[in-house]
């Protein structure tokens, strides 16, 4: 498979599981409907086509657009918070500089809101503007109803009903898939940005996988060497240390 | 550092901490300020610290007692198609029904030093190999299959991941539950384990093909416990060498180790990190049995319980969901609770029939989850109001200091729990064990004093047991004139550290307020000593069956309150201590004989999944006090 192209290969897992050719004994069922791969039954289950809104104003559908054959990490924030959203944010503006090109060629990351009624497009574009989320990245908007809904599916909720209603226990967690693949998982968005991209890459084509080991090799040995940009991390607070 | 002048309450420190994160990604001050996160002084806003509050949520949730749907969470409510129970006989290894492995020559021949060049995924040296040389040696293959669950003809055989016994040239079909292992101590044994999974984008839904297989209550040198890190990747293989010896053969107990650290009931699964629940799910689980001098396995010796295969029988529960639109299993990958299945399965079939003849047998059982708890009765459907009691000879596998009779067992996800039950008497009629815990949804049974029971055959009957074997002899001891098994080993040492760990939820799984990374050693342990742990529960949703591998330890409090023994057994060498709302346990650990790296974990696997989980380091010399790590 290593010398395969990537376009060969996408075409053919997505023709074997669109055939239902999952590599094992299909039965064959006298008078009984046709049933749905696993992949169309992660789609009607998981990926509902609703209407997005990204932050710079551009309509798109959740399944169609955004997700389907894709490689993609998805949260969800609001502009408002002020708990855990600033913290995961800047962490996955740090994930993105360590995951550098993928982004926006064929790793997509996505934040949605929790607060559509608040976060407008606009709202979410000065949001972008203000962490340095770059290109790749979009933030997401999109009717309450739909957003409600696209949440439960995604499962970003909570069985605990009184915690669920409450944005404030909203969960921190980064879910990370690969659609054609059916390869989905989920690591807190507030990690180490290290692990968070090992964990995001644990979704990769495979036969990425041996530049992917070399990539985190290197973020792990410049960690350990402490050659990491920006401030230091011992700044005292009344100094209003700025970045620049 | 000026700021030391000041003495910074512990929030104060997170919203510090959580600045220093915020300018690190390069965020401004006039930023803060534009979000609402600064004040013109230059503070932080005390909000800006992940809110405590999520250990107050309360506890008046409501509770419906309607049919379990998936996770009520995420609104997904797949309800499997009906099954006709009780079609089909329970696998076990008395008549092969279920195999035990059976060993294999390997080739190349296996070193303490990884064989990278031959495909060998490991790459730490086993630490214990000159030590224990193996004597056995079994090959097993991990590849996809098709297996029936059920006898009933509208399901269809399910694709499923499993263990098939021998290399993948033997071409031998999986197993689900995989190969029973029949082991003794100081027999050590090597297993090498294949990866022939399907590749990426074949696997039906759920599942990464890329595995480390964890020998659960294994005493195991750390590079052979299947640590959730050390995962191979398909068309490689990886030696784990089980030197099947006593905890303090290296230690406490030089050259033969302490026998009152035996253990009985293991069992073994898939722990990769970020898909255990899926892979343990699709059928890479199993289990393995280790016996002694005492716990012989022959009713006429030792301690003489129920001999093994014919009378000594171990029992996998799992729930599952099948997809009425695929006709396959289906697990639900968007998901933060815990999972629930509708349809429960023994040994790999649904709802099964055991027949027995009148007399005592040893059952072993295991919940493999993934997110169920049980607790399971003995119930006779022709008299309701019977209590049928039976004796309970194990927790986690270990056998306790003697037999209790008990009417029930509560058994969390990787629990076990082996009990002795008589059917002396009992020919020409017919019991279920029977699961009467109410559960609704992935986080557990409910809150402290919520917690409910169905009525005497309005649960979940998970097998038929009929009494309509032959009449044989019975040479195995009755528990009620059993006194003793081993002793349990002294809690009266003075521990190297105390140490606290809080089990919590902050949006995502936390413990200490930490998060999980593979590289990050939370704290370090010097080999052969005594620590004791305090873990906390800081939510009331939430069940939490914790676990560190390794070591077995006795609980010394629960809740201030030392282990009880009626109506439910807590007291006894475990490795899961089952953490309900609100609860602390206190538990005592030794650490002995091996070093290296080794992970606490809750063991609700969608919660290990996500990820409620740390490393800790077993170091030779050395070793940190942090009582907070």
């Amino acid at each position: 498979m290593s010398q395969m192209s990537r376009r060969a290969w996408l075409g053919m897992a997505g023709a074997a599981a669109a055939a239902g050719l999952v590599g094992l004994p299909q039965l064959q069922r006298e008078g009984r409907a046709a049933t749905l791969t696993p992949r169309e039954l992660i789609r009607q289950r998981n990926l509902p086509n609703v209407v997005l809104t990204t932050h710079e104003g551009e309509e798109v559908r959740f399944y169609d657009d955004l997700v389907k054959d894709k490689f993609v990490t998805i949260n969800m924030v609001y502009t408002s918070c002020k708990a855990t959203c600033p913290l995961t944010t800047a962490n996955l503006v740090r994930v993105q500089k360590m995951l550098g090109d993928r982004v926006g060629r064929d790793l997509f990351m996505y934040s949605i809101t929790l607060d559509p009624e608040h976060d407008t497009p606009e709202v979410l574009n000065t949001y972008v503007k203000t962490f340095g989320a770059g290109k790749g990245w979009k933030f997401l908007t999109g009717k309450p109803e739909d957003i409600e809904f696209l949440r439960r599916r995604l499962g970003f909720a909570w069985a605990n009903r009184e915690m669920d209603r409450n944005k404030d226990f909203h969960t921190g967690t980064l879910r990370y898939g690969n659609e054609p693949l059916m390869l989905w998982g989920a690591v807190p968005g507030m990690a180490e940005p290290e692990w968070v991209s090992e964990c995001v890459l644990f979704a990769d084509w495979p036969q990425n996988r041996e530049k992917d080991r070399e990539r985190i090799a290197q973020l792990k040995s410049r960690k350990a060497s402490g050659a990491e940009g920006g401030a230091s991390p011992t700044a005292p607070i009344a100094h209003g240390h700025g970045h620049h | 550092m000026h700021l030391l002048k000041y003495r910074l309450t512990k929030r104060q420190r997170d919203v510090l901490k959580n600045r220093q994160e915020l300018i690190k990604a390069g965020i401004s001050r006039r930023d803060l300020l534009k979000l609402g996160l600064m004040t013109s002084t230059g503070l932080l806003v005390e909000g800006l610290s992940v809110s405590r509050a999520f250990a107050d949520t309360t506890t008046t949730v409501s509770r419906s007692t309607s049919q379990s749907c998936g996770s009520r969470g995420s609104s997904l409510c797949v309800i499997s198609p009906p099954i006709q129970p009780f079609l089909d006989l329970l696998p076990t290894p008395r008549d092969g029904t279920w195999r035990i492995q059976t060993p294999t020559a390997l080739t190349p021949a296996p070193t303490a030093a990884p064989n990278t060049a031959a495909g060998e995924g490991r790459t730490i040296a086993h630490q214990a190999f000159t030590q224990f040389p193996p004597q056995k040696f079994y090959g097993v293959t991990q590849k996809a299959g098709a297996l029936r669950i059920t006898s009933d003809p509208t399901i269809d055989p399910q694709n499923l991941w499993g263990f098939a016994i021998g290399t993948p040239e033997q071409n031998n079909p999986i197993n689900v539950p995989g190969p029973l292992y029949v082991e003794r101590y100081n027999v050590p044994i090597l297993v090498r384990n294949y990866n022939r999974l399907p590749p990426e984008g074949q696997n039906g839904g759920f599942g990464k093909p890329s595995v480390t297989t964890h020998l659960h209550n294994g005493h195991t040198p750390s590079e052979s416990d299947g640590n959730p890190c050390n995962f191979f990747e398909i068309g490689q293989f990886y030696d784990q060498h089980y030197p099947n010896v006593l905890a303090g053969i290296n230690s406490t107990h030089p050259g033969t180790g302490d026998v009152q650290e035996s253990m009985s009931t293991l069992w073994y699964h898939d722990h990769r990190v970020d898909f255990t629940a899926q892979n343990t799910y699709k059928g890479l689980a199993g289990m393995y049995l280790l016996f002694n001098d005492f716990d012989t396995g022959d009713e006429l010796t030792g301690f003489h319980l129920p001999s093994f295969p014919q009378y000594d029988i171990p029992m996998v529960f799992n729930d599952k969901v099948i997809d009425p639109s695929t006709g396959q299993i289906f697990f639900d990958l968007f998901n933060l609770d815990g999972v629930l299945g509708d349809r429960y399965l023994v040994n790999g079939k649904v709802q099964p029939v055991l027949h027995v003849s009148p007399r005592r047998y040893r059952f072993r059982w295991l919940n493999t989850g993934p997110s169920r708890f049980y607790q399971f009765f003995l119930t006779d459907l022709t008299n309701l109001s019977a209590t049928n009691t039976f004796w309970q000879i194990s927790t986690d596998g270990n056998l306790t200091d003697r037999p209790y009779q008990v009417s029930s067992a509560r058994v969390a996800v990787a629990e076990r729990v082996d009990v002795i039950v008589d059917f002396t008497g009992k020919a020409g009629k017919t019991f279920y064990i029977e699961n009467r815990l109410v559960q609704n949804d992935g986080q557990g049974p409910g809150d402290r004093g919520d917690i409910q029971l169905f009525g005497a055959g309005q649960g979940n009957l998970l097998l038929k047991i009929v009494v309509d074997g032959p009449v044989v002899n019975d040479n195995s001891q009755n528990p009620a004139n059993i006194t003793a098994f081993y002793g349990f080993p002294s809690t009266n040492v003075t521990p190297r550290v105390t140490r606290n760990f809080t089990f919590q939820n902050r949006g995502d799984w936390r413990i200490n307020d930490k998060l999980f990374a593979c590289e990050d050693i939370r704290f370090r342990v010097l080999k052969n000593s005594v620590e004791i742990w305090n873990w906390e529960n800081e939510g009331s949703s939430w069940h939490h069956p914790v676990h560190m591998h390794f070591e077995e330890f006795q609980t010394l409090r629960i809740n201030g309150n030392a282990p009880a023994t009626s109506p439910l057994v807590q007291k006894g060498r475990k490795d899961v201590a089952r953490l309900e709302s609100r609860d602390t346990h206190r538990l005592f650990f030794r650490f002995r004989d091996f070093h290296g790296r080794y992970p606490i974990h809750c063991h609700n696997v969608v919660h290990e999944d996500h990820a409620m989980m740390l490393h800790l380091e077993i170091v030779d010399s050395g070793g940190d006090t942090n009582t907070r790590p």
